[in-house]
């Protein structure tokens, strides 16, 4: 459900960084999102496409890249992805500890877009 | 054919909303009015955690309650009954309360005035986690009845969490929960969470939680 105020803010930013006067028309959205957020790619493509009709941004695919969940061990620093399914034996794969801390994986971002 | 050109944009698309509910939290800090964001699928026992903590901190701290729901007034009219201002706020169909939603519903409330103001957030354990709300501290309860898997399903939510309420533990007996293993799960995924076990129904752990809700509002209003 949390993907229409998300679109909408993924419009804006793309409309933003893409003037009229030297952008006429985008083609493509480079967007990367994190592995612990539950936002379905699908329902990002249906409602850009329902929000975009008649701007700039009409018809522009958006490509979405996973950001890998990344955690930091407290105890020797040792930084290290981890799959979601896996995330309840989360042990530093270094040193074995499991008091670590999340520093990737979360939120969204647009990285950046093609435009004609 | 027109020639297809790369733009760098590297905006969060988040940024408004984190912008705005940092430019929240700096208001509750000058106003020293602690905000905490309760979260919880529906049913879990936010409204009647929420009318057990009036019950212990209304003598000790001026209070107030923003009820987010989707399309009713049903939890801010039990909240009114205590005789502490509520705000319903209806979201309209949204799943979640962002920054500019809470802000809205602080606009009711003289903030200077307040100690306290808890947002019961939308029942639903997904979408709230997304979004910062501009509270102070984020809390959640996960109640006996839903299962102790649910840090499985539901990571991002554990994550966010300063505070993880276990809540219905009168139901304990009737169910095969696993609190231990609920605990380590959690703690897997947030070392820092701080755990009650409480019971809003028979009062148990209440006060533990209260007396832990009332050390960070004084230490944030001293900070």
């Amino acid at each position: 459900m949390h993907e229409l105020p998300v679109t909408e803010s993924i419009l804006k930013i793309v409309l933003q960084h893409a003037p009229a006067e030297s952008v006429s028309k985008i083609v493509r959205i480079f967007l990367e999102v994190g592995e612990l957020s539950d936002l379905e790619d699908e329902w990002i493509q249906h409602y850009f496409d329902y929000l975009s009709k008649g701007t700039r941004a009409e018809k522009a695919e958006l490509v979405i890249q996973r950001i890998p969940i990344t955690f930091q061990c407290d105890a020797c620093a040792n930084r290290f992805e981890i799959k979601r399914e896996a995330l309840q034996d989360l042990q530093c794969p270094e040193c074995g500890s499991t008091v670590c801390k999340l520093v990737a994986g979360k939120g969204y971002y647009v990285k950046n877009m093609e435009v004609i | 054919m027109a020639k297809i050109r790369l733009i760098e944009v590297k905006e969060e698309i988040q940024a408004d909303n984190r912008a705005k509910a940092e430019a929240l939290r700096s208001r509750l800090a000058a106003n020293k009015t602690f905000l905490l964001n309760l979260m919880s699928s529906p049913g879990a026992g936010k409204t009647t955690l929420i009318l057990r903590t009036i019950e212990a901190l209304r003598d000790d701290l001026q209070m107030s309650v923003i009820e987010a729901d989707i399309d009713s007034m049903v939890d801010a009219e039990k909240i009114a009954t205590t005789g502490i201002m509520a705000v319903q706020l209806r979201t309209g169909g949204f799943c979640h309360l962002d920054a500019s939603m809470v802000e809205k519903g602080l606009e009711g409330l003289d903030l200077a005035s307040l100690d306290l103001v808890i947002i019961e957030n939308v029942g639903n354990l997904v979408c709230p986690a997304e979004f910062d709300t501009g509270a102070i501290k984020n809390a959640m309860i996960l109640s006996v009845p839903e299962g102790d898997d649910k840090p499985l399903k539901y990571p991002l939510m554990f994550t966010v969490c300063d505070v993880l309420l276990i809540n219905k533990i009168d139901y304990l007996g009737l169910s095969d929960f696993n609190v231990a293993a609920l605990r380590q799960r959690a703690n897997t995924l947030n070392p820092r969470i701080t755990i009650f076990e409480v019971s809003s129904k028979t009062g148990q752990g209440i006060a533990e939680w209260t007396r832990w809700l009332k050390r960070q509002v004084d230490e944030f209003r001293s900070g």
